[in-house]
Protein backbone atom coordinates (compact mmCIF):
# COMPACT_ATOMS: atom_id res chain seq x y z
CA UNK A 1 0.00 0.00 0.00
CA UNK A 2 2.50 2.65 0.92
CA UNK A 3 4.93 1.83 -2.06
CA UNK A 4 1.46 1.99 -4.04
CA UNK A 5 0.99 5.74 -2.74
CA UNK A 6 4.86 6.99 -3.11
CA UNK A 7 4.49 5.65 -6.67
CA UNK A 8 1.49 8.42 -7.47
CA UNK A 9 3.79 11.52 -5.58
CA UNK A 10 5.70 13.33 -8.30
CA UNK A 11 8.48 15.11 -6.22
CA UNK A 12 9.62 17.39 -8.46
CA UNK A 13 6.41 19.27 -8.86
CA UNK A 14 5.37 21.15 -5.70
CA UNK A 15 1.68 21.92 -6.10
CA UNK A 16 1.69 24.16 -2.67
CA UNK A 17 4.75 25.69 -2.12
CA UNK A 18 5.50 28.55 1.04
CA UNK A 19 8.35 30.78 2.40
CA UNK A 20 8.75 32.71 4.81
CA UNK A 21 5.43 32.94 5.92
CA UNK A 22 4.29 34.76 8.99
CA UNK A 23 0.58 35.61 10.77
CA UNK A 24 0.12 36.94 14.15
CA UNK A 25 -3.04 38.17 15.14
CA UNK A 26 -3.23 41.23 17.30
CA UNK A 27 0.35 40.53 20.01
CA UNK A 28 -0.03 37.03 19.42
CA UNK A 29 2.55 35.50 16.51
CA UNK A 30 0.87 32.04 15.36
CA UNK A 31 3.10 31.18 12.09
CA UNK A 32 6.60 32.46 12.79
CA UNK A 33 8.63 31.86 9.57
CA UNK A 34 6.90 28.99 7.68
CA UNK A 35 8.85 26.33 5.05
CA UNK A 36 6.74 24.17 3.00
CA UNK A 37 6.22 22.27 -0.08
CA UNK A 38 3.42 19.98 -0.68
CA UNK A 39 4.10 17.90 -4.06
CA UNK A 40 1.75 16.41 -6.76
CA UNK A 41 0.08 13.31 -5.15
CA UNK A 42 1.17 13.26 -2.17
CA UNK A 43 -0.67 13.55 1.64
CA UNK A 44 1.05 15.15 4.26
CA UNK A 45 -0.32 15.27 7.96
CA UNK A 46 0.42 18.63 9.58
CA UNK A 47 0.78 17.76 13.54
CA UNK A 48 0.64 20.35 16.40
CA UNK A 49 -1.09 20.79 19.69
CA UNK A 50 -3.91 22.88 19.76
CA UNK A 51 -3.11 27.10 19.02
CA UNK A 52 -0.06 26.24 17.19
CA UNK A 53 -1.31 27.59 13.94
CA UNK A 54 -2.46 24.61 11.93
CA UNK A 55 -6.17 25.64 10.84
CA UNK A 56 -4.62 29.17 10.41
CA UNK A 57 -2.33 27.62 7.75
CA UNK A 58 -4.73 25.90 5.59
CA UNK A 59 -6.49 28.67 5.67
CA UNK A 60 -3.97 31.14 4.42
CA UNK A 61 -3.32 28.54 1.69
CA UNK A 62 -7.34 28.63 0.58
CA UNK A 63 -7.24 32.55 1.41
CA UNK A 64 -9.98 32.95 4.02
CA UNK A 65 -6.50 34.45 5.86
CA UNK A 66 -3.96 36.72 4.04
CA UNK A 67 -0.24 36.20 6.02
CA UNK A 68 1.36 39.00 6.91
CA UNK A 69 4.54 37.94 5.64
CA UNK A 70 5.72 35.47 3.25
CA UNK A 71 4.63 34.01 0.10
CA UNK A 72 2.05 31.25 -0.81
CA UNK A 73 2.22 29.93 -4.33
CA UNK A 74 -0.41 26.95 -4.48
CA UNK A 75 -0.72 25.37 -8.64
CA UNK A 76 1.81 28.31 -9.48
CA UNK A 77 -0.55 31.13 -8.63
CA UNK A 78 0.29 33.81 -5.39
CA UNK A 79 -3.15 33.30 -3.87
CA UNK A 80 -2.68 36.90 -1.64
CA UNK A 81 -2.09 38.69 -4.86
CA UNK A 82 -5.10 37.26 -6.33
CA UNK A 83 -7.96 39.12 -7.31
CA UNK A 84 -11.63 38.25 -6.66
CA UNK A 85 -12.20 36.19 -9.13
CA UNK A 86 -9.21 34.57 -10.22
CA UNK A 87 -9.10 33.61 -6.48
CA UNK A 88 -12.52 31.64 -7.13
CA UNK A 89 -11.41 30.11 -10.27
CA UNK A 90 -8.53 28.32 -8.13
CA UNK A 91 -10.70 27.39 -4.98
CA UNK A 92 -12.68 25.31 -7.94
CA UNK A 93 -9.46 23.11 -7.76
CA UNK A 94 -8.61 23.18 -4.04
CA UNK A 95 -11.46 21.01 -1.74
CA UNK A 96 -11.81 22.01 2.20
CA UNK A 97 -12.60 19.92 4.62
CA UNK A 98 -13.96 21.84 8.31
CA UNK A 99 -13.41 20.15 11.65
CA UNK A 100 -17.02 20.65 11.95
CA UNK A 101 -17.87 19.53 8.72
CA UNK A 102 -19.83 23.06 8.22
CA UNK A 103 -22.69 21.52 6.00
CA UNK A 104 -25.26 23.92 5.63
CA UNK A 105 -27.98 23.03 8.40
CA UNK A 106 -31.31 24.58 6.07
CA UNK A 107 -30.28 22.45 3.31
CA UNK A 108 -30.69 18.22 3.12
CA UNK A 109 -27.87 16.54 1.72
CA UNK A 110 -28.69 16.27 -1.70
CA UNK A 111 -29.20 19.57 -1.51
CA UNK A 112 -25.77 20.13 0.51
CA UNK A 113 -23.74 18.37 -2.39
CA UNK A 114 -25.36 20.05 -5.40
CA UNK A 115 -25.32 23.80 -4.27
CA UNK A 116 -21.49 23.95 -5.41
CA UNK A 117 -22.21 22.55 -8.33
CA UNK A 118 -24.72 24.45 -9.54
CA UNK A 119 -23.86 27.67 -8.71
CA UNK A 120 -20.27 27.45 -10.47
CA UNK A 121 -21.42 25.31 -13.31
CA UNK A 122 -24.07 26.71 -15.07
CA UNK A 123 -26.76 25.05 -17.39
CA UNK A 124 -26.10 21.34 -15.72
CA UNK A 125 -29.68 19.22 -16.35
CA UNK A 126 -31.34 18.27 -13.09
CA UNK A 127 -30.13 14.41 -13.75
CA UNK A 128 -26.16 15.63 -14.36
CA UNK A 129 -26.44 16.94 -10.88
CA UNK A 130 -28.01 14.15 -9.64
CA UNK A 131 -25.87 11.34 -11.23
CA UNK A 132 -22.89 13.79 -9.62
CA UNK A 133 -23.81 13.63 -6.26
CA UNK A 134 -24.78 10.10 -6.35
CA UNK A 135 -21.09 9.68 -7.61
CA UNK A 136 -19.71 11.30 -4.72
CA UNK A 137 -22.10 9.49 -1.82
CA UNK A 138 -21.01 6.44 -3.17
CA UNK A 139 -17.44 7.69 -2.81
CA UNK A 140 -18.14 7.96 0.68
CA UNK A 141 -20.68 5.40 1.67
CA UNK A 142 -23.59 6.97 2.35
CA UNK A 143 -25.93 6.79 -0.44
CA UNK A 144 -29.16 6.42 1.63
CA UNK A 145 -28.76 9.56 3.27
CA UNK A 146 -29.45 11.78 0.01
CA UNK A 147 -33.07 13.09 1.87
CA UNK A 148 -31.79 13.47 4.99
CA UNK A 149 -30.60 16.95 7.01
CA UNK A 150 -27.25 17.37 8.66
CA UNK A 151 -29.14 17.32 12.24
CA UNK A 152 -30.20 13.94 11.46
CA UNK A 153 -26.52 12.50 10.93
CA UNK A 154 -23.54 11.41 13.24
CA UNK A 155 -20.27 13.11 13.70
CA UNK A 156 -18.72 10.64 11.56
CA UNK A 157 -21.07 10.77 8.40
CA UNK A 158 -20.96 14.99 8.95
CA UNK A 159 -17.30 14.28 8.24
CA UNK A 160 -18.15 12.18 5.06
CA UNK A 161 -20.44 14.21 3.74
CA UNK A 162 -18.30 17.29 4.12
CA UNK A 163 -15.87 16.00 2.33
CA UNK A 164 -18.08 14.66 -0.65
CA UNK A 165 -18.90 18.48 -0.49
CA UNK A 166 -15.61 18.83 -1.75
CA UNK A 167 -15.42 16.42 -4.00
CA UNK A 168 -18.40 16.80 -6.09
CA UNK A 169 -15.58 19.67 -7.96
CA UNK A 170 -13.30 17.22 -8.67
CA UNK A 171 -10.37 19.20 -6.68
CA UNK A 172 -6.44 18.83 -6.90
CA UNK A 173 -5.61 19.45 -3.58
CA UNK A 174 -7.47 18.65 -0.68
CA UNK A 175 -7.18 20.47 2.76
CA UNK A 176 -8.35 18.57 6.02
CA UNK A 177 -9.33 20.06 9.08
CA UNK A 178 -8.56 17.91 11.85
CA UNK A 179 -10.86 14.83 10.06
CA UNK A 180 -10.83 12.30 12.83
CA UNK A 181 -11.69 14.89 15.83
CA UNK A 182 -14.43 13.82 18.43
CA UNK A 183 -14.66 10.62 16.64
CA UNK A 184 -14.47 7.12 18.06
CA UNK A 185 -11.69 5.08 17.03
CA UNK A 186 -13.63 3.12 14.94
CA UNK A 187 -14.78 5.91 12.82
CA UNK A 188 -11.31 7.59 13.10
CA UNK A 189 -10.56 4.58 11.17
CA UNK A 190 -13.20 4.78 8.44
CA UNK A 191 -12.33 8.34 7.94
CA UNK A 192 -8.67 7.33 7.69
CA UNK A 193 -9.30 5.30 5.04
CA UNK A 194 -11.77 7.54 3.26
CA UNK A 195 -8.39 9.67 3.04
CA UNK A 196 -6.30 7.56 1.44
CA UNK A 197 -9.22 6.33 -0.81
CA UNK A 198 -9.67 9.61 -2.05
CA UNK A 199 -6.11 10.24 -2.43
CA UNK A 200 -6.00 6.92 -4.84
CA UNK A 201 -9.29 7.74 -6.90
CA UNK A 202 -9.24 11.55 -7.31
CA UNK A 203 -5.39 11.74 -7.39
CA UNK A 204 -5.39 14.16 -5.38
CA UNK A 205 -2.68 16.22 -2.97
CA UNK A 206 -3.43 16.39 0.05
CA UNK A 207 -2.57 18.31 3.97
CA UNK A 208 -4.23 16.95 7.11
CA UNK A 209 -4.39 18.61 9.83
CA UNK A 210 -4.67 16.69 12.77
CA UNK A 211 -3.22 15.90 16.56
CA UNK A 212 -3.95 12.45 15.75
CA UNK A 213 -0.89 10.14 15.72
CA UNK A 214 -3.17 7.56 14.14
CA UNK A 215 -4.24 9.24 11.60
CA UNK A 216 -1.16 11.42 10.76
CA UNK A 217 0.70 7.83 10.59
CA UNK A 218 -1.66 6.14 8.05
CA UNK A 219 -2.90 9.16 6.01
CA UNK A 220 0.42 10.88 6.02
CA UNK A 221 3.18 10.04 2.98
CA UNK A 222 5.16 12.59 4.93
CA UNK A 223 4.52 14.11 8.32
CA UNK A 224 5.27 17.32 9.83
CA UNK A 225 5.63 18.78 13.28
CA UNK A 226 4.75 22.38 13.80
CA UNK A 227 6.08 23.53 17.34
CA UNK A 228 5.79 27.31 18.25
CA UNK A 229 5.22 28.93 15.05
CA UNK A 230 7.71 26.74 12.97
CA UNK A 231 8.04 22.95 11.36
CA UNK A 232 10.37 21.43 13.82
CA UNK A 233 10.61 18.49 11.37
CA UNK A 234 8.71 16.98 8.05
CA UNK A 235 9.76 13.41 7.05
CA UNK A 236 8.48 10.17 7.56
CA UNK A 237 6.77 9.81 10.90
CA UNK A 238 8.97 7.63 12.43
CA UNK A 239 11.98 10.27 11.48
CA UNK A 240 9.90 12.70 12.76
CA UNK A 241 9.15 10.91 16.60
CA UNK A 242 13.08 10.17 16.46
CA UNK A 243 13.84 12.68 18.20
CA UNK A 244 15.21 13.60 22.03
CA UNK A 245 12.90 16.86 21.77
CA UNK A 246 10.99 16.97 25.03
CA UNK A 247 7.98 18.65 23.68
CA UNK A 248 7.56 16.44 20.59
CA UNK A 249 8.18 12.90 22.92
CA UNK A 250 5.83 14.19 25.58
CA UNK A 251 3.24 14.98 21.89
CA UNK A 252 3.69 11.47 21.14
CA UNK A 253 3.40 9.96 24.44
CA UNK A 254 0.45 11.52 25.35
CA UNK A 255 -1.32 10.58 22.46
CA UNK A 256 -0.45 7.03 22.42
CA UNK A 257 -1.51 6.49 26.03
CA UNK A 258 -4.77 8.57 25.29
CA UNK B 1 -1.57 58.64 38.17
CA UNK B 2 -1.77 55.24 37.26
CA UNK B 3 -6.10 54.69 37.09
CA UNK B 4 -6.21 58.34 35.52
CA UNK B 5 -3.88 56.96 32.51
CA UNK B 6 -5.46 53.43 32.64
CA UNK B 7 -9.17 55.08 31.86
CA UNK B 8 -7.93 57.50 29.22
CA UNK B 9 -6.72 54.38 27.74
CA UNK B 10 -10.03 52.53 28.12
CA UNK B 11 -11.80 55.54 26.79
CA UNK B 12 -9.86 56.38 23.44
CA UNK B 13 -10.10 52.69 23.02
CA UNK B 14 -13.89 53.08 23.37
CA UNK B 15 -13.61 56.05 20.65
CA UNK B 16 -11.47 54.14 18.58
CA UNK B 17 -13.48 51.02 18.57
CA UNK B 18 -16.64 53.12 17.68
CA UNK B 19 -14.75 55.01 14.53
CA UNK B 20 -14.01 51.05 13.24
CA UNK B 21 -17.45 50.12 13.38
CA UNK B 22 -19.00 53.11 11.59
CA UNK B 23 -15.84 52.66 8.87
CA UNK B 24 -16.96 48.77 8.96
CA UNK B 25 -20.77 49.30 8.84
CA UNK B 26 -19.72 51.87 5.60
CA UNK B 27 -17.51 49.41 3.46
CA UNK B 28 -20.65 46.74 4.58
CA UNK B 29 -23.08 48.82 2.72
CA UNK B 30 -21.03 50.39 0.14
CA UNK B 31 -19.94 46.51 -0.84
CA UNK B 32 -24.22 46.03 -1.16
CA UNK B 33 -24.37 48.52 -3.67
CA UNK B 34 -21.48 46.94 -5.29
CA UNK B 35 -22.15 43.73 -5.45
CA UNK B 36 -26.43 44.41 -5.67
CA UNK B 37 -25.81 45.65 -9.47
CA UNK B 38 -23.08 42.60 -10.58
CA UNK B 39 -23.70 39.63 -11.94
CA UNK B 40 -24.91 37.07 -10.97
CA UNK B 41 -28.36 37.75 -9.72
CA UNK B 42 -29.84 35.44 -7.32
CA UNK B 43 -33.73 36.05 -8.74
CA UNK B 44 -34.83 32.94 -7.18
CA UNK B 45 -33.10 33.47 -4.05
CA UNK B 46 -34.49 36.93 -4.01
CA UNK B 47 -38.01 35.03 -4.27
CA UNK B 48 -37.58 32.75 -1.62
CA UNK B 49 -36.44 35.14 1.23
CA UNK B 50 -39.66 37.60 0.12
CA UNK B 51 -41.22 34.95 0.53
CA UNK B 52 -39.89 34.44 4.17
CA UNK B 53 -40.02 38.03 5.05
CA UNK B 54 -43.87 38.56 3.27
CA UNK B 55 -45.64 35.99 3.56
CA UNK B 56 -44.83 34.42 7.13
CA UNK B 57 -45.35 38.19 8.79
CA UNK B 58 -48.28 38.32 7.12
CA UNK B 59 -50.77 37.37 9.87
CA UNK B 60 -48.65 39.56 12.34
CA UNK B 61 -49.45 42.61 10.32
CA UNK B 62 -52.79 41.50 9.54
CA UNK B 63 -53.80 41.41 13.54
CA UNK B 64 -51.37 44.26 14.38
CA UNK B 65 -52.85 46.47 11.86
CA UNK B 66 -56.39 46.07 12.72
CA UNK B 67 -56.16 46.38 16.43
CA UNK B 68 -53.48 49.67 15.64
CA UNK B 69 -56.99 51.36 13.52
CA UNK B 70 -59.21 49.93 15.87
CA UNK B 71 -57.30 51.79 18.76
CA UNK B 72 -56.62 55.25 17.33
CA UNK B 73 -59.90 55.20 16.48
CA UNK B 74 -61.55 54.53 20.03
CA UNK B 75 -58.63 57.43 21.29
CA UNK B 76 -59.38 59.71 18.64
CA UNK B 77 -63.13 60.01 19.15
CA UNK B 78 -64.03 61.37 22.33
CA UNK B 79 -61.72 64.43 21.65
CA UNK B 80 -62.98 65.12 17.95
CA UNK B 81 -66.80 64.98 19.56
CA UNK B 82 -65.76 67.39 22.22
CA UNK B 83 -64.91 70.01 19.39
CA UNK B 84 -68.11 68.57 17.36
CA UNK B 85 -65.84 67.29 14.62
CA UNK B 86 -66.65 63.68 14.67
CA UNK B 87 -67.06 64.02 11.34
CA UNK B 88 -63.44 64.59 10.02
CA UNK B 89 -62.56 61.06 12.45
CA UNK B 90 -62.23 59.01 8.88
CA UNK B 91 -60.19 62.02 7.26
CA UNK B 92 -57.67 62.13 10.58
CA UNK B 93 -57.31 57.97 10.51
CA UNK B 94 -56.76 58.21 6.77
CA UNK B 95 -53.87 60.67 7.30
CA UNK B 96 -52.18 59.29 10.64
CA UNK B 97 -52.37 55.69 9.12
CA UNK B 98 -51.35 56.30 5.87
CA UNK B 99 -48.59 58.52 6.53
CA UNK B 100 -47.19 57.68 9.95
CA UNK B 101 -48.71 54.61 11.66
CA UNK B 102 -48.97 52.18 8.68
CA UNK B 103 -45.25 52.02 7.96
CA UNK B 104 -44.00 52.47 11.20
CA UNK B 105 -46.12 49.59 12.80
CA UNK B 106 -44.94 47.52 9.99
CA UNK B 107 -41.09 48.61 10.24
CA UNK B 108 -40.95 47.67 13.89
CA UNK B 109 -42.61 44.45 13.65
CA UNK B 110 -40.29 43.47 10.69
CA UNK B 111 -37.50 44.67 12.38
CA UNK B 112 -38.44 42.64 15.45
CA UNK B 113 -39.29 39.30 12.99
CA UNK B 114 -37.36 39.67 10.37
CA UNK B 115 -34.63 41.59 11.92
CA UNK B 116 -33.93 38.98 14.86
CA UNK B 117 -33.93 36.07 12.04
CA UNK B 118 -31.45 37.55 9.56
CA UNK B 119 -29.43 38.52 12.34
CA UNK B 120 -29.93 34.87 14.24
CA UNK B 121 -29.36 33.08 10.96
CA UNK B 122 -26.27 34.68 9.23
CA UNK B 123 -24.87 34.85 12.70
CA UNK B 124 -25.26 31.25 13.49
CA UNK B 125 -23.81 30.50 9.35
CA UNK B 126 -21.17 32.18 10.41
CA UNK B 127 -19.78 30.97 13.67
CA UNK B 128 -20.19 27.48 12.32
CA UNK B 129 -18.38 28.22 9.47
CA UNK B 130 -20.70 27.94 6.65
CA UNK B 131 -20.09 30.61 5.13
CA UNK B 132 -16.40 30.07 4.88
CA UNK B 133 -17.61 27.04 3.74
CA UNK B 134 -19.31 29.02 0.87
CA UNK B 135 -16.50 30.98 0.27
CA UNK B 136 -13.62 27.74 0.17
CA UNK B 137 -16.85 26.55 -2.97
CA UNK B 138 -16.18 29.85 -5.01
CA UNK B 139 -19.74 31.08 -3.78
CA UNK B 140 -19.55 34.59 -2.57
CA UNK B 141 -21.45 34.50 0.06
CA UNK B 142 -21.98 38.52 0.74
CA UNK B 143 -23.62 38.19 -2.82
CA UNK B 144 -25.57 35.10 -2.30
CA UNK B 145 -26.55 35.87 1.81
CA UNK B 146 -26.48 39.50 2.40
CA UNK B 147 -27.44 41.15 -0.89
CA UNK B 148 -30.61 38.54 -1.79
CA UNK B 149 -31.97 39.28 1.86
CA UNK B 150 -31.37 43.10 1.72
CA UNK B 151 -33.39 42.93 -1.55
CA UNK B 152 -35.76 41.05 -0.37
CA UNK B 153 -36.48 43.14 2.84
CA UNK B 154 -36.52 46.34 0.88
CA UNK B 155 -39.35 45.23 -1.99
CA UNK B 156 -41.66 43.38 0.53
CA UNK B 157 -41.59 45.89 3.39
CA UNK B 158 -43.48 48.59 1.23
CA UNK B 159 -45.59 46.00 0.25
CA UNK B 160 -46.76 44.72 3.36
CA UNK B 161 -46.97 48.87 4.85
CA UNK B 162 -49.57 49.88 2.11
CA UNK B 163 -51.19 46.50 3.30
CA UNK B 164 -51.28 46.96 6.96
CA UNK B 165 -52.44 50.76 6.07
CA UNK B 166 -55.19 48.99 4.02
CA UNK B 167 -55.79 46.73 6.74
CA UNK B 168 -55.53 49.41 9.44
CA UNK B 169 -58.30 51.65 7.85
CA UNK B 170 -60.73 48.66 8.09
CA UNK B 171 -59.92 48.30 11.74
CA UNK B 172 -60.78 51.78 12.12
CA UNK B 173 -63.92 51.07 10.02
CA UNK B 174 -65.20 48.41 11.98
CA UNK B 175 -64.99 50.74 14.76
CA UNK B 176 -66.96 53.79 13.45
CA UNK B 177 -69.65 51.26 11.91
CA UNK B 178 -70.40 50.53 15.72
CA UNK B 179 -70.89 53.93 16.53
CA UNK B 180 -72.74 55.15 13.61
CA UNK B 181 -73.84 53.89 10.09
CA UNK B 182 -71.52 54.57 7.90
CA UNK B 183 -70.77 52.02 4.67
CA UNK B 184 -67.03 50.68 4.02
CA UNK B 185 -66.99 53.02 0.70
CA UNK B 186 -67.86 56.38 2.07
CA UNK B 187 -65.62 55.65 4.74
CA UNK B 188 -62.58 54.30 2.40
CA UNK B 189 -63.57 57.60 0.38
CA UNK B 190 -63.54 60.06 3.33
CA UNK B 191 -60.30 58.62 4.38
CA UNK B 192 -58.62 59.28 1.13
CA UNK B 193 -59.81 62.31 0.61
CA UNK B 194 -57.56 64.16 2.68
CA UNK B 195 -54.81 62.04 1.17
CA UNK B 196 -52.73 63.47 -0.93
CA UNK B 197 -50.29 61.90 -3.70
CA UNK B 198 -47.32 63.59 -1.77
CA UNK B 199 -48.51 61.26 1.28
CA UNK B 200 -48.58 57.85 -0.64
CA UNK B 201 -45.30 58.83 -2.03
CA UNK B 202 -43.76 59.74 1.05
CA UNK B 203 -45.14 56.50 2.82
CA UNK B 204 -43.70 54.01 -0.07
CA UNK B 205 -40.02 55.90 0.44
CA UNK B 206 -40.48 55.57 4.04
CA UNK B 207 -41.18 51.96 4.20
CA UNK B 208 -38.23 51.22 1.50
CA UNK B 209 -36.04 52.74 3.49
CA UNK B 210 -36.90 50.98 6.56
CA UNK B 211 -36.86 47.90 4.46
CA UNK B 212 -33.49 48.16 3.45
CA UNK B 213 -32.20 49.50 6.73
CA UNK B 214 -34.35 45.81 8.21
CA UNK B 215 -32.23 44.22 5.87
CA UNK B 216 -28.59 45.37 6.31
CA UNK B 217 -28.65 45.92 10.03
CA UNK B 218 -29.77 42.31 10.34
CA UNK B 219 -27.21 41.20 7.75
CA UNK B 220 -24.29 43.36 9.00
CA UNK B 221 -24.55 42.10 12.47
CA UNK B 222 -24.94 38.44 11.85
CA UNK B 223 -21.99 38.48 9.06
CA UNK B 224 -19.64 40.35 11.87
CA UNK B 225 -21.37 38.15 14.82
CA UNK B 226 -17.85 36.35 17.04
CA UNK B 227 -17.76 34.79 20.22
CA UNK B 228 -19.76 31.04 19.18
CA UNK B 229 -23.98 30.58 20.21
CA UNK B 230 -23.21 33.94 22.85
CA UNK B 231 -22.61 36.09 19.69
CA UNK B 232 -25.51 34.76 17.67
CA UNK B 233 -27.79 36.16 20.47
CA UNK B 234 -26.17 39.26 20.57
CA UNK B 235 -26.14 39.79 16.67
CA UNK B 236 -30.07 39.03 16.82
CA UNK B 237 -30.58 41.42 19.91
CA UNK B 238 -28.32 44.45 18.14
CA UNK B 239 -30.29 43.28 14.87
CA UNK B 240 -33.67 44.61 16.63
CA UNK B 241 -32.68 47.68 18.64
CA UNK B 242 -29.92 48.95 15.84
CA UNK B 243 -32.61 48.91 13.11
CA UNK B 244 -35.73 50.21 15.34
CA UNK B 245 -33.47 52.93 16.81
CA UNK B 246 -32.46 53.81 12.98
CA UNK B 247 -36.30 53.58 11.65
CA UNK B 248 -37.25 56.23 14.33
CA UNK B 249 -33.78 58.63 13.25
CA UNK B 250 -35.12 57.82 9.86
CA UNK B 251 -39.11 58.96 10.49
CA UNK B 252 -37.86 62.04 12.14
CA UNK B 253 -35.90 63.20 9.04
CA UNK B 254 -38.24 62.44 6.38
CA UNK B 255 -40.89 63.69 8.05
CA UNK B 256 -38.75 66.94 7.56
CA UNK B 257 -38.18 66.33 4.82
CA UNK B 258 -41.56 65.57 3.58
CA UNK B 259 -42.90 68.75 5.11
CA UNK B 260 -40.05 70.57 3.82
CA UNK B 261 -41.64 69.94 0.41
CA UNK B 262 -45.32 69.82 1.47
CA UNK B 263 -45.01 73.56 2.20
CA UNK B 264 -42.10 74.37 -0.12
Amino acid sequence: MEELKNHIINYNEAVISISGLYKSFGDLDVLKGIDFELFKGENVAILGKSGTGKSVLIKIIIGLLKPDKGEVIVLGKHVDKLERKELDTLRLRIGFSFQNSALYDSMNVYQNLAFPLTMNIKNLSKNQVKNEVEEVLEAVGLEDKINQLPSDLSGGQRKRIGIARTLILKPEIMLYDEPTSGLDPVTSEEIIELINDVQEKYNTSSIIITHDLTCAKNTGNRTAMLLDGRFFKIGTFDEVFDTEDEQVKGFYNYNFIQ
Amino acid sequence: MATFTNRKYIFSKGIDQYFIGVKSAYSFVALFFKEAFKRPFHFREVLNQSFEVGLKSLPLITLTGFIVGVVFTKQSRPSLEDFGAASWLPSLIGIAIVRALGPLVTALICAGKVGSSIGAELGSMKVSEQIDAMEVSAINPFKYLVVTRVLATTITIPVLAMYCSCVGLYGSYVNVHAEETTSLVTFYQSAFSSISFLDIFTSVAKAIIYGFTIGIVGAYKGFNATQGTRGVGKAANQAVVLSMFLIFLEELVIVQVANWIRYF
